[in-house]
C-alpha cells in the first residue's frame, strides 16, 4: 500500500500569491514587486507563462500600453524578461485547488500538494471560451466542432490542422482573427456567420481580417443546426429576425467539415465562487471597489476574471493597479489596521443604467478619482454618458461613438459621499 | 487464433453484462463492437436510472429480469466500483384519474414483488419534495441511479481482466452457419465460433437477417433529453415521473437527478426511419422543457446545459402501442445463435439478470467451468479530486504525473489520463477518456484540456494526430499538420 510517511504538504508563506501568470497575473505581480512586496509568487497552471499570448502570433500588441506593436509572444517575453529580473518567483505548472477566507491556498503542482499563506492574493484566472452549449445549437454531436481559441492553439502551438473546410459562428475578435489564420493555412474558410446586425469583434479585426481577405460577414445570421455522424457535415445557417429568433424560410445548407465557435468568453470564477466571494451576475466576475479589491478584504481580481477585456493592454495597465493596492493593502495592514477596516465599508455602489450593459468598479469605498469601466449594450453613434446620483448628474461625457466591442474607460471624481448611495451609469445616443 | 467457442455481437451493456457473466468459466470468448468504445450507443445515452419493476406488466420479460437485475445491482456496485445510489422515485399523480393510475402501478409493482411501494399524500410529498406539486404520489424506494456508461464499461473492462477478447471498431458483414460451426466475416478478418450470441441492439435485425429469416422488425424510437447546470441539483432530491402515457408504452418526460449532481429532463419519444439519426432538435428541447416545468414549476430556463438523445429499440409499431416484450432466445431453426431482441429500457437493469439467462442458454451445449482464478473486482482506485490532501501528495511522491492536472474543470491528473487511455478494451478516443475519467466534461467542455489529452495520446501512444477520434471510428478530429511535419 501507499506509504503516507514523509509525504508531507509543502508550506509556505509569501506576500502576494498570484493566481494566474498569463498577461494580468505577469502585470499584477510585477507591480506588486516593484511596489515593494517582498515575496511574490506566481501559480501558473500551464508549463508556460504569458496565457494565451504565446499562441496569438499576430501582431498589434502594446500599442497603446507602450507605442510598440508586438506579437503575442514577444509581448508575453517582455514581462516575463520582468518577472525574472525581478526575482518573483514562478511555480508553473501548479493548479490551485482552492482558497479560504484565511488566504490560505491549497494547490498541487508535480513537487507535491502545497500549502501557501498569503497575506494578499491577486485573482488572475482569466476567462474560457463559450462553448456549443452555451448558445446551445441542435442537432448531431461530430467531431470537427472548436471554439476558436482551441483551434488557434492546435495551429500555432501544435501544428495541427483542425479542418479544412470551416464556417465560423460569431464575430468575436478571436474568431476574427482565426478566419484570416486558416485562410492563411490554406483552409477554405466559408464565412463568419454573427447573430447580433453588427460584429462583436473590434472593427479593425473585420476589416483586417475579413474584408482583406474577402471572407464574407453574415450578420443576423446564426447556426439553426448541425449534422454529421462522425464528422461535422453540413449546418443550417438561417437570418433571424429583430428578436433574434431563426427565420426558417432562409434556411440553408453549408456543406463544412470544421465549425468554430467564437461566441463569446466566461470569466474563470470558480475558485472565486468557492471561497465566498460575491458575483456580479453582469459581467460573472467579482464584484470590486475602485481599488479593484473584492469583497473579501485583502483579495483583488485583475484581467479577464474581473471583466473580459478587448485587448491585452489596458488589461496589463488595470492589472499593475491591482498589484500596487494589494502591495498597499500589506502594508497599511501593519500601520494601521482598523482605519482601513473601518475605511473599507462601501460609500456608494455603482450600477448599469440605461444603455449600459456592465460597469466595474461596482462599488466605491473612498472619495477621489475613481476609473470605471463599462460596456455599451450596442452601437451608437456621438452619445453622452452620465453618471447620476439620485436625480442629480455627478458627472458626464460627450463620446464620438459608442461600440459594445470596445471598452469605455472614463475617470470620474467621486466626492464627499457621506452615506450609502447608488450611482447609476446611462448612456444616451444623440 | 481466430477459432471462439463463442462469440458476442454488441458491445452494449447487454453484450458487456454477458461477457463478463461468462469470463466466470473456462471459454473462449470475444466480443465484437463497430463503436470505438463499448457503450456507444443506447447504452450511453438513457436516464441512467435502476429500475424497481413497477412498470412492465407482471409476467413479461421485462418485468421479471428488471426485478432480478435490480437486486444484483449492489453487489455489482461493490465488485466493479462503478457509482450507484438508492435514492428512490416518486411517480405523481395530479388528479383523480391519475390517482386510479397509481393504485394500478402499486398493484403491477406488488405483483412483481417490488419491495416498500407506498402511496403517499401531497402534503407529505412536498415534505420530501419542496419544489413538486400533487395530489399524491407512489413512493418506489428501490429504483436508484447510476452512469450508465461507467457501468457498462466496468462490465467490460472486468471481463477483458478475466481474458475475454474485446474487438472494438470491428463491423460484423456477414455470419455463415457451417458444420459445427458458425463462420463470422468482419471488417477486422474472418471468425469462427461455436455460438453467436445477438446483442447487437438496434441492429439485431441485421445480425439475425445474416442466420435466417427474421420474423420480428425494429422500431427505432428516439429519446432526447435535457441536461440541467449542477447549480440546479438541489431542486429536487429524488426521481420525479409522471404517471406513464399508455400510447407509446414509455415512461413519459420525467425528473431524473444524475450521478454527477446534474438534473435531466426527458425522454421524449419519437418514431424515426434512421436508428443512427441521434440528433436533438429544437422543438423537442422546447416541449421537454413544457413538459418538465409541469413537475417542477419553478424550473428556470437559463437551467438546461446541454442535450443528447439515445435510440430506443422497439418490436412494436406507435400504431401497435409501441409495447412488446424482451426476446431471449436460442433460435429454432439456426441452432447455437442466441437471439436478444427490443432490449429497451428496462435494458441497463435487467442487464445482469439478462447475462445469467444467457449463460443458461449457453450451458445446454457447451459444458461450463467455472476459472479458479476469476477476478471478480476492478482495482478502480479514487479519483484525485476525490482523495485526502495526504493521499494526494503520497500518489504525487510515487508518481509526479499525478501532480500535473489536465483538466482544470474536473481537477483529473495526467497520471489518470495515461491509466485510462491504457484500458484493457484499447478504447483511446478522447470520449473514451471523458467518460471513464472526466476529463473534457465539465463547465469548459474541453476548451483547455483537449490539447494536453491530444499530446497525452501522440507522445505517451504514439497516436498519429490524423488517427486521433473524438468517439467513433469516422469522428476525426484533425486533417493532418498544419506546417513543416506533413508525414503525420
Amino acid at each position: 500500500m501507499v506509504d503516507l510517511g514523509g509525504s508531507k504538504v509543502i508550506e509556505k508563506t509569501v506576500d502576494v500569491a498570484v493566481i494566474g501568470g498569463g498577461p494580468a497575473g505577469l502585470a499584477a505581480a510585477v507591480s506588486a514587486k516593484k511596489s515593494g512586496a517582498k515575496d511574490v509568487v506566481i501559480l501558473e497552471r500551464n508549463s508556460w507563462l504569458g496565457g494565451i499570448l504565446p499562441q496569438c502570433i499576430h501582431d498589434g500588441f502594446g500599442v497603446e500600453e507602450t507605442g510598440v506593436s508586438m506579437t503575442g509572444p514577444e509581448y508575453a517575453e517582455k514581462y516575463v524578461e520582468e518577472v525574472e529580473r525581478l526575482g518573483i518567483q514562478v511555480l508553473k505548472e501548479t493548479m490551485v485547488l482552492s482558497f479560504d477566507k484565511k488566504r490560505k491556498i491549497t494547490a498541487v503542482n508535480k513537487k507535491g500538494m502545497h500549502k501557501i499563506d498569503a497575506k494578499t492574493i491577486v485573482l488572475a484566472m482569466g476567462c474560457r471560451e463559450k462553448t456549443r452549449w452555451n448558445v446551445m445549437i441542435p442537432g448531431d454531436r461530430p467531431s470537427g466542432i472548436y471554439t476558436a481559441g482551441v483551434a488557434q492553439a492546435f495551429i500555432n502551438l501544435y501544428n495541427i490542422m483542425p479542418g479544412k473546410n470551416v464556417l465560423i459562428l460569431g464575430s468575436g475578435n478571436v474568431g476574427l482573427i482565426m478566419a484570416r489564420r486558416l485562410k492563411l493555412e490554406g483552409a477554405n474558410v466559408l464565412g463568419v456567420v454573427e447573430i447580433l446586425p453588427y460584429p462583436s469583434g473590434l472593427p479593425r479585426n473585420v476589416v483586417q481580417c475579413l474584408d482583406d481577405y474577402d471572407i464574407p460577414l453574415f450578420l443576423s445570421h446564426t447556426v439553426t443546426s448541425i449534422e454529421g455522424k462522425g464528422r461535422l457535415k453540413q449546418v443550417t445557417v438561417a437570418q433571424v429576425d429583430e428578436k433574434m429568433v431563426p427565420i426558417s424560410e432562409t434556411e440553408k445548407r453549408i456543406e463544412c467539415d470544421t465549425l468554430l465557435l467564437s461566441v463569446g468568453l466566461n470569466p474563470e470564477n470558480e475558485l472565486t465562487k468557492g471561497a465566498g466571494i460575491k458575483i456580479d451576475d453582469l459581467t460573472d466576475g467579482p464584484i470590486v471597489n475602485q481599488d479593484l479589491e473584492t469583497t473579501m478584504p485583502g483579495l483583488f481580481a485583475c484581467g479577464n476574471c474581473l471583466q473580459v477585456y478587448d485587448a491585452v493592454d489596458l488589461l496589463s495597465i488595470d492589472a499593475k493597479r491591482a498589484g500596487k493596492r494589494a502591495t498597499e493593502y500589506i502594508s497599511s495592514q501593519k500601520v494601521e489596521k482598523d482605519i482601513w477596516k473601518k475605511a473599507k465599508q462601501p460609500i456608494a455602489q455603482i450600477v448599469a443604467g440605461s444603455g449600459v450593459r456592465y460597469v466595474v468598479p461596482q462599488r466605491i469605498s473612498k472619495c477621489g478619482e475613481v476609473q470605471l469601466t463599462l460596456r455599451a449594450k450596442k452601437p451608437t453613434g456621438a452619445s453622452k454618458l452620465y453618471v447620476n446620483s439620485q436625480d442629480k448628474t455627478i458627472f458626464e461625457k460627450k463620446l464620438r461613438w459608442a461600440n459594445p466591442a470596445n471598452m469605455i474607460r472614463v475617470n470620474v471624481p467621486i466626492e464627499k459621499a457621506t452615506s450609502m448611495q447608488t450611482l447609476e451609469v446611462t448612456l444616451d445616443g444623440c | 487464433m481466430n477459432n471462439f467457442q463463442i462469440a458476442i455481437v454488441g458491445g452494449g451493456v447487454i453484450g458487456s453484462a454477458i461477457a463478463r457473466e461468462l469470463s466466470k468459466y473456462k471459454l473462449n470468448v470475444i466480443v465484437f463492437e463497430m463503436g470505438s468504445d463499448v457503450a456507444s450507443g443506447a447504452s450511453k445515452a438513457n436516464s441512467g436510472v435502476v429500475h424497481s419493476g413497477i412498470n412492465s406488466a407482471h409476467g413479461s420479460l421485462k418485468a421479471r429480469f428488471c426485478v432480478e437485475g435490480n437486486k444484483m445491482f449492489q453487489s455489482l456496485a461493490d465488485e466493479l466500483s462503478f457509482p450507484l445510489l438508492w435514492i428512490g422515485k416518486f411517480v405523481i399523480a395530479k388528479n383523480e384519474e391519475e390517482k386510479k393510475e397509481l393504485k394500478r402501478l402499486k398493484n403491477v409493482g406488488i405483483k412483481n414483488k417490488v419491495p416498500g411501494l407506498e402511496i403517499i399524500n401531497g402534503a407529505e410529498v412536498k415534505k420530501k419534495e419542496p419544489n413538486i406539486s400533487c395530489a399524491e404520489a407512489l413512493w418506489v424506494p428501490t429504483a436508484g441511479i447510476t452512469l450508465p456508461y461507467q457501468f457498462t464499461i466496468a462490465l467490460a473492462e472486468n471481463s477483458a481482466e478475466n481474458g475475454i477478447k474485446f474487438l472494438l471498431e470491428t463491423t460484423v458483414t456477414g455470419i455463415k452457419r457451417q458444420k459445427d460451426h458458425f463462420l463470422i466475416e468482419t471488417n477486422k478478418g474472418n471468425f469462427k465460433s461455436e455460438i453467436v450470441i445477438n446483442a447487437a441492439g438496434l441492429n439485431c435485425r441485421e445480425i439475425v437477417a445474416m442466420l435466417e429469416e427474421p420474423d420480428f422488425k425494429v422500431y427505432p424510437c428516439r429519446g432526447e433529453y435535457l441536461v440541467l447546470d449542477k447549480n440546479y441539483r438541489s431542486l429536487i432530491n429524488s426521481m420525479i415521473y409522471p404517471v406513464p402515457v399508455e400510447e407509446l408504452g414509455v415512461l413519459g418526460v420525467h425528473v431524473t437527478p444524475t450521478i454527477e449532481g446534474n438534473i435531466l429532463l426527458g425522454p421524449s419519444a419519437e418514431f424515426i426511419d434512421d436508428p443512427n439519426d441521434k440528433k436533438t432538435t429544437k422543438e423537442t428541447m422546447k416541449s421537454l422543457f413544457l413538459e418538465a416545468k409541469e413537475i417542477i414549476p419553478s424550473l428556470p430556463d437559463k437551467a438546461v446545459i446541454n442535450t443528447y438523445s439515445g435510440i430506443r429499440c422497439k418490436l412494436a409499431s406507435s400504431e401497435e402501442g409501441g409495447w412488446a416484450d424482451y426476446r431471449i432466445e436460442e433460435s429454432k431453426n439456426t441452432p447455437g445463435l442466441i437471439k436478444l431482441l427490443g432490449i429497451e429500457s428496462p435494458g441497463l437493469t435487467a442487464a445482469p439478470a439478462i447475462a445469467k439467462e444467457v449463460v443458461n442458454i449457453v450451458s445446454r451445449s457447451i459444458e461450463l467451468n467455472q476459472k479458479d482464478n476469476f477476478k471478480s473486482k476492478s482495482n478502480k482506485r479514487k479519483r484525485f479530486s476525490e482523495m485526502s490532501t495526504e493521499k494526494q501528495s503520497a500518489m504525487i511522491k510515487k508518481d509526479k504525473r499525478w501532480g500535473r492536472i489536465v483538466c482544470r474543470c474536473e481537477h483529473v491528473t495526467e497520471a489518470e489520463v495515461i491509466e485510462t487511455l491504457s484500458n484493457p478494451l484499447g478504447a483511446q478516443t478522447l470520449s473514451s477518456v471523458k467518460y471513464r475519467c472526466r476529463a473534457g466534461m465539465g463547465r469548459c467542455q474541453g476548451g483547455f484540456c483537449t490539447q494536453h489529452i491530444v499530446r497525452i495520446m501522440e507522445k505517451h501512444f504514439g497516436i498519429g494526430v490524423k488517427n486521433m477520434k473524438l468517439k467513433s471510428p469516422d469522428s476525426k478530429l484533425f486533417c493532418g499538420r498544419s506546417r513543416g511535419k506533413q508525414g503525420d
